[in-house]
């Protein structure tokens, strides 16, 4: 027995100086060095999967990258027929769906997570973070089906239909509300990602609303403070640079997210015209081509769009790290 | 503890070893993987062999029999007879699929529109943009046709589907050849992309004014109109079995190199102009005669037995005289200089 565990007398403390006993014998020093060992190795093959998918995904679309150039990224047609293929209808469908998605669910998110932190009753907050954690869980292919079946002819029957007839011909509203009065478009993938996300952002965000100290609350309380100016002049602001990585990390989720937008962006190589046009994103052309793929290039292309998402993803993840910090990070 | 293990490991290991002296595999097409998996099933029962098929689609079926991972491959798609040489590979239908337009036109109702090939290339490609359009009119007199935009709903995936159907537009239809051409997946000029034959009839059903192109099956359905289309007889036949199998029995099996067979526009006047058969690849010389002959043995069996599985599944099963010249052609396939298998 140790001093510093019989100092604290809790047993969780009694079995953590057990194992991290400095003074340990040789046996527990040798499991030590396995252990390390373990933990290094595990850690290597990560990275080495990595590396690896990274390398296999550049030789993979190099003969497309190298084959079209700069005009893969350039060009927005994508024909197997003719083996031509440009990715910059599926790389704008991509960042645009993400952009629009991060934008609904940001103010949502950051709506659930404040109720549930300043003004919800504790048993009702309990089936709420239940509710959005179960959303979290549902499988994308779920939301994809619900998307076809329900959310496309409702959008189109109730908003995009009225919206297309509101506007005045030959407008600017009119130009960004063009499209197909069916639901399958670039917006309602956007909405779907947007409910796919929020989850991920708004249980960070509780996270993050709850570490805030409690005096700093109370003493703005204390000054007479009404709720919404303590939310927005002292909690919003304490969070702000881990929030934004929150934020990012809901976007790599958006951006990589693939059957459920297959389902409903409408799958058109076209550079998307309107928000009501229907796209593509890089993830959904892979999905709908790779399996039934025969020509080298048509693979290398599809190959190629894969590192463009895994390059994408990585920038966002990258600028996530950078923003939540070292000192800040969340679990 | 370990020793144990490894002993236990080893055991279940030598005895799948042993279970799997007499199955084969074979990956490919998605669209006969239901009637393939039937079949394989029903085999089992009989003859205790089993068939592991993995629908990987006709893309992943071609690499992986070229890979030479798996005994056979599948694929909707033909590979020419050049392709088939180059590899060493032969090919043989196994079942006939037809495809079929579905419309959702406001007072249409199924089998009532007619269509011909070069009005659906013009309406594909976004040429002919309204229902009330005189081309159409001219093929349908005393229909009442509404002024609606058209919505054209092709195939997202990559797909057998989509490549028959845009084969019958590139023979049928000089614009349609010449600016987009056939293949699983195309430049689609116009319209929205559905995932898979549910994906576009959602669509269809769900957007007023839309076109769109199914399996039979998909077209059956109450939800959505089929269409009539003309054939190479400049009849408009019913889609059903019996005009799929007309396209199989008129079809030059015998004289075209490799099996390259599209069900296209097909001689007859019950004949339904598009259709296509879904293909089986394997190599001519085999390293392993046993396993070779246990691929065209459960083949065999499903010419024989199978019919009634697929017809029960709506595919279309071969006419008989189509089987038995495959059955000749299986000759080709052998090791050390002797075909592998003899269908009696």
């Amino acid at each position: 027995m140790t001093a510093e565990a019989s100092v604290s007398g809790t047993s969780p403390d009694k079995k953590i100086s057990r194992i991290g006993d400095p003074r340990g014998g040789s046996a527990t020093r040798g499991g030590d060095k396995i252990f390390h060992a373990l933990c290094l190795s595990a850690a290597m093959v990560l990275m080495g999967a990595l590396a690896g998918l990274l390398i296999s995904l550049v030789i993979g679309g190099w003969p497309a990258l190298s084959h079209f150039g700069l005009a893969f990224f350039t060009s927005s047609t994508w024909d197997p027929v003719a083996d031509n293929y440009g990715a910059a209808g599926p790389i704008a469908g991509t960042l645009i769906t993400a952009f629009i998605a991060m934008l609904l669910a940001m103010p949502l998110a950051i709506g659930v997570a404040v109720f549930l932190v300043e003004f919800c009753p504790k048993r009702l907050a309990y089936y709420i973070g239940l509710a959005v954690e179960l959303l979290a869980g549902i499988p994308s292919i779920v939301y994809g089906m619900w998307g076809l079946f329900v959310l496309a002819p409702w959008f189109a029957m109730h908003i995009q239909m009225p919206l297309m007839l509101a506007v005045v011909p030959g407008s600017l509203l009119d130009r960004i509300f063009a499209g197909v009065p069916n639901g399958a478009n670039i917006f309602t993938a956007s909405l779907i990602l947007a409910i796919m996300v929020l989850p991920y952002i708004a249980t960070v965000f509780r996270e993050l609303l709850l570490s805030v100290p409690p005096h700093v609350r109370e003493a703005a309380y204390g000054m007479g403070a009404t709720p919404f100016e303590v939310v927005r002049s002292i909690m919003l602001p304490y969070i702000r640079r881990s929030a934004i990585g929150a934020v990012m990390l809901g976007l790599g989720r958006a951006l990589g997210e693939t059957m459920a937008v297959t389902f409903i962006i409408g799958n058109s190589h076209a550079f998307p015209k309107s928000l009501f046009d229907s796209g593509s994103t890089l993830a959904s052309t892979i999905a709908n081509e790779f399996t039934e793929a025969t020509g080298d290039m048509h693979i290398s292309a599809l190959i190629a769009l894969g590192l463009v998402l895994f390059l994408i993803t990585f920038a966002a993840l990258a600028a996530a790290r950078l923003l939540l910090g070292r000192a800040e990070v969340v679990a | 503890m370990f020793r144990k293990i490894a002993l236990t490991l080893a055991t279940v290991g030598l005895l799948a070893g042993a279970a799997q002296a007499d199955n084969f595999t074979g990956a490919g097409a998605t669209f006969p993987a239901p009637v393939y998996t039937a079949w394989a099933s029903a085999y089992k029962t009989a003859t205790g062999n089993e068939l592991n098929y993995q629908a990987i689609g006709s893309g992943g079926g071609i690499r992986q029999i070229k890979a030479k991972t798996v005994d056979f491959g599948a694929s909707d798609k033909p590979l020419s007879a050049s392709d088939l040489d180059a590899a060493g590979l032969i090919q043989f239908p196994t079942v006939i699929g037809g495809i079929v337009p579905i419309v959702n036109v406001p007072g249409v109702t199924s089998g009532r529109m007619h269509l011909s090939g070069a009005l659906l290339g013009a309406i594909f490609l976004g040429q002919i943009k309204r229902w009330d359009d005189p081309q159409i009119a001219r093929l349908n007199p005393g229909m009442k046709l509404p002024a609606l935009p058209i919505t054209v709903v092709h195939r997202s995936d990559g797909s057998g589907t989509s490549f028959i159907f845009t084969s019958y537009l590139t023979a049928t239809s000089p614009a349609w050849s010449k600016a987009v051409g056939a293949s699983d997946s195309v430049n689609w000029p116009a319209g929205i992309g559905g995932k898979g034959n549910d994906g576009v009839a959602a669509f269809v059903k769900q957007t007023i004014g839309s076109i769109g192109y199914v399996e039979y099956i998909y077209a059956r359905k109450d939800t959505v109109a089929y269409t009539l289309v003309q054939n190479k007889a400049g009849q408009f036949p019913q889609p059903d079995p019996t005009s799929f199998a007309a396209a199989a029995v008129g079809a030059p099996w015998g004289r075209a190199p490799g099996n390259y067979v599209l069900l296209i526009n097909q001689p007859g006047g019950k004949t339904w102009p598009i259709s296509g058969a879904t293909f089986i690849l394997m190599y001519k010389h085999q390293d392993d005669a046993a396993k070779a002959a246990s691929v065209l043995k459960f083949f065999d069996w499903a010419y024989k037995t199978g019919d009634a599985t697929a017809a029960k599944l709506d595919y279309v099963p071969l006419p008989a005289p189509v089987k038995n010249m495959m059955r000749k052609q299986w000759l080709q396939i052998q090791a050390g200089g002797k075909p592998v298998y003899v269908s009696k």
